[in-house]
């Protein structure tokens, strides 16, 4: 039986996973904006010594984990599974990452909710009692994402004002069974939602109502709302697609705005950085998270925080064949208490 | 004079261009495959010639120009070769242009690695 279930898309712990300790590593645009002093690595150069900006990548993360490995006082070997995923074909970072770390792997895709995508399944598995320490993590860069998803970089494209800015960086999260730090509390899983926009310009907009799903769920599963939490943020919805969000929210009778806000406005100053809506991309919610909330969270100035990392499903082939954008949000709930 | 109509008539063009680009969907490669299309077509109606007496250059080196250089080769190669001609006629009179593209596309692509964008 499903004891832990709480309402339709909710898992409550009984035993609350501990998030130890988190690395973040980021690329020298990210290092220039206002969380730059929450980063535990900031790279000059985004090729970080490597030959290929994917290879690059693929290396933030493998340091990411090394970083948060390190100041949980542990060692690769105590760490019993990696959950991660990136935005490239077949999960190149992440896999070339798990090849070099030797961790137990799963690989995971959930676009840009990534973060909390690997998070939630990391809790389940402590929680169940199938292991002691785990980490989550991704990752993403702007020039890897953008021959991707958009065009190569040799062409000079002009940028939509709509459009987002891949943020290069990565963040892994060590949860443990034991230990001190902000426990894990609930995780509300999000369902894939469609409102039929088309534009990969305008993400933020696409994702926006899979992110308002998710928080009504999660506060309807478990009876809180906007007042339990210093902090509900959500993945990367941009400028557009948090005044959405919060409109949404509105309509539907919670005022979330007081406590709100969206890491891809926090990660960079987007009046000087020009990184037109906002910044996007899996390491967007990872090294916001694993850079600035969680060294709040042990300060202090956070106790309960309701993280929503959001992702953009698509792919390069059903946006050529004209298809919407399919998004989902998953809510991970954390608390200092 | 020439200066003043050539810039006038290729910044008109680009302002078409750039008005497509920031109030419809459209992508550059879209937007690259309608103005070579549309300076075929419009060539070949006759009405871009009276746009290259007017602009010169302003008219010839922007896409539709590209265009206009294909029917204009197509339609002299029928009158030459006949239909063979209308196709060959075409990449006879861009093959200047296709070839700088190739090479010079080459030796960028040898000489450049590409960089991030900041």
């Amino acid at each position: 039986m499903a004891v832990k279930k709480n309402g339709a898309q909710t898992v409550q712990f009984d035993n609350p996973p501990i998030l130890l300790a988190s690395g973040s590593v980021v690329g020298p645009k990210e290092g220039e904006g206002p969380l730059r002093d929450y980063f535990d690595i900031v790279l000059s150069d985004d090729l970080y010594g490597e030959k290929s900006w994917e290879l690059a990548e693929s290396k933030m993360l493998r340091e990411s984990v090394k970083k948060a490995v390190e100041k949980a006082n542990l060692s690769i070997e105590n760490i019993e599974y990696m959950f991660s995923g990136d935005l490239l074909n077949q999960l190149m970072s992440a896999s070339f990452a798990a090849r070099d770390l030797a961790i137990p792997f799963f690989g995971l895709y959930g676009a840009c909710s990534t973060l909390t995508e690997s998070l939630s399944l990391g809790a389940m598995l402590i929680d169940g009692g199938y292991a002691d320490y785990i980490v989550a993590a991704t990752s993403s860069h702007f020039s890897s994402a953008e021959r991707q998803f958009r065009f190569p970089l040799e062409q000079g494209t002009q940028r939509a004002p709509t459009s987002q800015w891949t943020v290069t960086g990565a963040g892994a999260a060590i949860l443990g069974a034991y230990g001190d730090g902000p426990k894990i509390t609930h995780v509300t899983t999000g369902k894939v939602i469609d409102f039929g926009i088309k534009d990969p310009n305008n993400m933020g907009a696409a994702m926006a109502p899979a992110a308002v799903d998710t928080i009504l769920t999660h506060f309807q599963d478990t009876g809180l709302g906007p007042e339990d939490y210093d902090l509900i943020v959500t993945g990367d919805l941009a400028s557009i697609g948090k005044e959405i969000a919060e409109e949404m929210m509105l309509d539907k009778g919670y005022n979330i705005a007081k406590v709100y806000n969206d890491c891809g406005l926090m990660v960079y100053d987007t009046k000087t950085q020009n990184t037109y809506a906002g910044g996007s991309g899996c390491g967007c919610s990872a090294v916001v998270f694993c850079g600035y909330i969680h060294q709040e969270m042990i300060k202090k100035n956070l106790n309960r925080i309701l993280l929503v990392s959001t992702g953009a499903l698509m792919s390069p082939t059903s946006s050529q064949q004209g298809e919407s954008i399919p998004s989902i949000a998953h809510a991970v709930a954390i608390s200092n208490d | 004079m020439d200066y003043i109509r050539a810039f006038i008539v290729g910044g008109a063009i680009c302002v078409i261009g750039q008005i497509l680009m920031d109030t419809t969907k459209l992508t550059p490669a879209h937007i690259l495959v309608i103005f070579v299309t549309s300076g075929v077509i419009l060539t070949a109606l006759g009405l871009y010639e009276p746009i290259v007496k007017l602009g010169g250059a302003g008219a010839t080196v922007p896409l539709p120009g590209f265009g206009y250089s294909l029917a204009k080769g197509a339609i002299k190669g029928t009158q030459t070769n006949g239909l063979l001609g209308a196709f060959t006629g075409g990449i006879q009179s861009t093959a200047g242009g296709v070839a700088a593209a190739v090479i010079f596309g080459y030796l960028m692509a040898v000489i450049f690695t590409p960089k991030t964008k900041s």
